[in-house]
């Protein structure tokens, strides 16, 4: 360990935006040769800490040292100037340039650009570190994980040697997490400084070496990853002892709720997405949704909401006398005045679940702002239940007329579960409910969910992490290329089961 | 490595209170009117106090110039508040010009074609109700195709506005009085049929009357109706507006044809109301100017009063100096031009502060 050399020290750094206090008094050192994991709860200060590294923030009070030396970071440039390279959750290339002019791109060389030069020495950063890049590639043909591969070979390119990855994982399938971590790892045996921010503990004793906790904008604590366990971290995070076990209650009372039969979608250009699937939910009990991202998940819930048009299949409601209810072809305004009430917490939560710019209250009134037969809006009943779900949910908000944009990923969250969940619904459709959530806040929204469950909801939940896949449902559909591969008891199946079912139809059963 | 702090940075604002955001606007007006003072001395070597005496004379010297002021305030207001719903669907309206000159067509061809032909309360009736279609028609169309097709409403509204100016002017020649004129002169001017009762011996008023009615309509539409809802929430986001089943091409096309309905009543209020005959400039770039309007008022209804008081304020003004001290109108223009600037720039000191480096903080 000692010949680990100090790459940044920070001291007593303060951040303040209006009077939220992001960061206060924080101290971390982060180490060449290693890979330092900081963890902390959604809306803790994580990112806000390292924009201050990268420029995008100067911090109120306190003082960076790299090197040794006292640094002031005024603008992403000078992170460069320092070797600080970050990777935000949210890319930022152009779509239309390939990789190597994206990666060029606002580098101030002498003489002529020649992207040649440029191409032959990103080469030579992928062999070095194991990257797999095609220079001449166009972006917008790239998917989620080489695009993040480009900006990470283009802060290499600038010659960073401490680099910051904001939740990189997100975004990635377990295969690429794989391959991602693999570099990472290279990159560390190459002396470089690495910073990852994730929520998902085994990533984290997979890969760190230390870690670093943050709880409310302060300073926690740190260990090595090797002496401490998941157990320890989250309560560190949390400030108090919780439990990491997911209650799973008997079904309620199940009876099929929702049908499907030979449901087959395509999108816009034509892809087949669904390829006759059929499934039946029951009332009472959680039906997991597991798959590589992109098999056809979100289709699935956008058909049953609605929102997705239908090539051929069907999509029953069945009531609890048997009487049943088509809903292919229906808006959802059509399926609610069927009287069928259906609740969608959507993947993309500001885009689409809710509208970011609007308060809490308004949020609430996209559900309920039809009632009534006056011309103008009730917002009495919606402050009331935006009111109830910050109480009952513990949203922490200023108010319910703070713009939910404003609000952390875990709260926003819970605002839109909580208005989901209001209207008594019978179908609860939810996609990638706890991605980018802290630990507790996964689990608030995991008791939600059983909640429903216990009040006869047919609940389905699609998700990413097996485990938790395997704790929470009561059977789980696995998709495979838009395909079902099969429906398996989530009390008896293994993570390698399900594995193998997301690759391969059938799993092993068809390979044999 | 102390002079490597930045001298200043610039930081988000939490929230400013109402007070010193105007405070801000109006330290923005002051040196706004310290610039125009040093302005005008270098270029024309007036007296830049005589030059703001003689804006404010221009534009409330006499009590018929405060009518006027406020005749054309009432007007922009109207056409501002008619763009202000399809804005805050961000359906970036700028046919306005056209709406209201086919409004005004509209209303000239019912003056024309019935006059004296059917009693006067009638005729008004079909005048009120013709402007207010075709201005919808004119709206509509962009907002079919919009909805349809999902075709760029910001280019299509623009070329409406030069078929509307072309059908002007084709049915100008057709109506002329005298024949060969080339103009249309007062419609019905020994009937006065079809002209907008007065109301006493104000010319304007009535005007002013419709447009502070359509001001407080609007302003509820927007911010208490179910239907301002919906229309906040497809300007904000498409998905989730189908998310909750809103249809969103109904109700872009319904806020359009709201839109150019008022925009014809705008239409219907300067040639039935004030003016009396149609030509193709009646709007006066009005229809331009209202996008200004609405911006600065953030889509405000009550905001835009004050927004479109200064702009006519400033215009009246412009045109006063232009002819007292023999100046160009386009000097005006430049007086204008730099108080906007300072206002409109007066906006990024509300939503951000500069935050200086401690120690020069302490020496100022």
């Amino acid at each position: 360990m000692n010949q680990k050399s100090v790459a940044i020290e920070m001291r007593d750094i303060r951040k303040t935006f209006g009077s939220v206090v992001a960061n206060d008094g924080v101290c971390l050192d982060i180490y060449r040769g290693e890979i330092l994991a900081l963890l902390g709860e959604n809306g803790s200060g994580k990112t806000t800490l390292m924009n201050m590294l990268s420029g995008i923030y100067f911090p109120d009070s306190g003082e960076i040292r790299i090197n040794g030396e006292k640094a002031m970071i005024g603008s992403p440039k000078d992170a460069f100037s320092y070797g600080i390279g970050m990777i935000h959750q949210h890319f930022k290339l152009v779509d239309v340039l390939t990789a190597a002019e994206n990666i060029a791109l606002g580098l101030k060389e002498p003489g002529r650009l020649d992207i040649d030069a440029v191409a032959k020495k990103i080469k030579e950063i992928c062999d070095t570190y194991g990257f797999d890049v095609d220079p001449y590639q166009k972006i917008y043909n790239m998917s989620v994980s080489q695009k993040q591969t480009v900006e990470i070979v283009k802060v290499l390119y600038r010659g960073a040697d401490i680099l910051i990855l904001d939740e990189p994982t997100a975004v990635l399938t377990p295969q690429e997490t794989d391959k991602l971590f693999a570099v990472l790892r290279n990159m560390r045996d190459a002396g470089k400084a690495i910073v990852i921010i994730t929520h998902q503990m085994h990533e984290v004793e997979d890969l760190s070496d230390r870690v670093a906790v943050l709880r409310h904008g302060q300073y926690v604590g740190q260990m090595m990853t090797c002496e401490t366990n998941a157990q320890e971290m989250t309560n560190m995070m949390v400030g108090r002892s919780v439990t990491l076990n997911i209650d799973r209650p008997e079904p309620v009372d199940p009876k099929p709720r929702i049908e499907v039969k030979g449901l087959t979608v395509r999108d816009a250009e034509g892809i087949v997405k669904l390829d006759d699937v059929s499934f039946t939910a029951n009332s009472g009990e959680i039906l997991g949704i597991a798959g590589i991202s992109g098999c056809g998940q979100k289709e699935l819930l956008e058909a049953i909401a609605g929102l997705q048009g239908c090539d051929t299949g069907s999509i029953s409601y069945v009531n609890d006398d048997g009487s049943r209810k088509e809903l292919i072809g229906m808006d959802p305004m059509a399926i609610s005045s069927l009287g069928v009430n259906l609740s969608f917490v959507p993947e993309d939560r500001l885009g689409m679940g809710l509208v970011g710019n609007m308060d809490l209250t308004a949020n609430m009134m996209l559900r309920f702002f039809r009632e009534g037969h006056s011309v103008f809006a009730n917002r009495k009943n919606p402050r009331a239940l935006a009111e109830r779900v910050v109480e009952e949910l513990e949203v922490n908000t200023p108010s319910v007329s703070t713009p939910v944009r404003r609000l952390s990923g875990g709260n926003v969250q819970k605002v839109l579960v909580g208005r989901e969940i209001a209207s008594a619904p019978t179908v609860l459709l939810t996609a990638y409910a706890v991605r980018g959530l802290d630990i507790n806040s996964s689990y608030t929204i995991y008791e939600l969910v059983n909640r429903q469950k216990k009040a006869g909801v047919a609940v389905l939940y699609v998700g990413e992490d097996l485990d938790v896949l395997l704790e929470l449902c009561d059977r789980i559909l696995v998709l495979c290329g838009g395909k079902v591969s099969g429906i398996i008891d989530g009390r008896t199946a293994t993570k390698r089961q399900i594995g193998a079912m997301m690759t391969r139809l059938g799993g092993e059963d068809a390979n044999a | 490595m102390h002079n490597k702090t930045p001298l200043f940075h610039i930081a988000k604002r939490k929230e400013l209170p109402w007070y010193g955001a105007w405070a801000i606007r109006a330290i923005a007006v002051l040196l706004a009117l310290v610039v125009c003072a040093i302005v005008t001395t270098a270029l024309t070597g007036e007296n830049p106090v005589e030059i703001y005496k003689t804006i404010w004379k221009g534009a409330f010297g006499t009590p018929r110039k405060i009518w006027i002021l406020c005749q054309n305030l009432a007007i922009l207001l109207c056409i501002s508040l008619a763009v202000t719903p399809a804005f805050r669907m961000r359906f970036w309206n700028i046919g306005a010009e056209g709406q209201v000159l086919i409004g005004g067509l509209a209303t000239a061809a019912c003056m024309i074609l019935f006059g004296d032909k059917v009693p006067n309360a009638v005729l008004i009736v079909m005048m009120i109700i013709a402007s207010c279609v075709a201005g919808a028609i004119w709206a509509g169309i962009p907002a079919i195709f919009k909805a349809k097709w999902n075709t760029n409403e910001t280019l299509f509204t623009l070329m409406m506005n030069y078929v509307a100016t072309q059908l002007v002017a084709f049915f100008v020649i057709v109506w002329e009085v005298p024949k060969g004129a080339g103009k249309i002169g007062i419609i019905n001017q020994s009937t006065e049929a079809g002209w907008l009762p007065q109301i006493g011996s104000y010319k304007y008023l009535l005007n002013i009357i419709v447009v502070a009615v359509i001001t407080i309509f609007m302003y509820f539409y927007l911010s208490r109706s179910k239907h301002g809802y919906e229309i906040a929430v497809v300007g904000e986001s498409e998905r989730t507006a189908r998310y909750v089943g809103i249809k969103v091409g109904r109700v872009i096309v319904r806020t359009m044809l709201l839109s150019g309905a008022i925009c014809g009543i705008a239409g219907l209020l300067l040639v039935g109301g004030t003016d009396h005959t149609i030509t193709t400039t009646i709007a006066g770039g009005r229809g331009f100017t209202a996008v200004m309007v609405s911006w600065l008022a953030k889509f405000n209804p009550f905001t835009m009063v004050f927004t479109s008081f200064l702009l006519v304020f400033l215009d009246r003004g412009a045109s006063e100096i232009s002819t007292n001290f023999g100046l160009n109108h386009a000097f005006g223009d430049i007086l204008t031009g730099i108080i906007l600037f300072f206002i409109i720039g007066s906006e990024f000191f509300i939503s951000y502060e500069l935050k200086f480096r401690k120690s020069a903080k302490k020496e100022g």
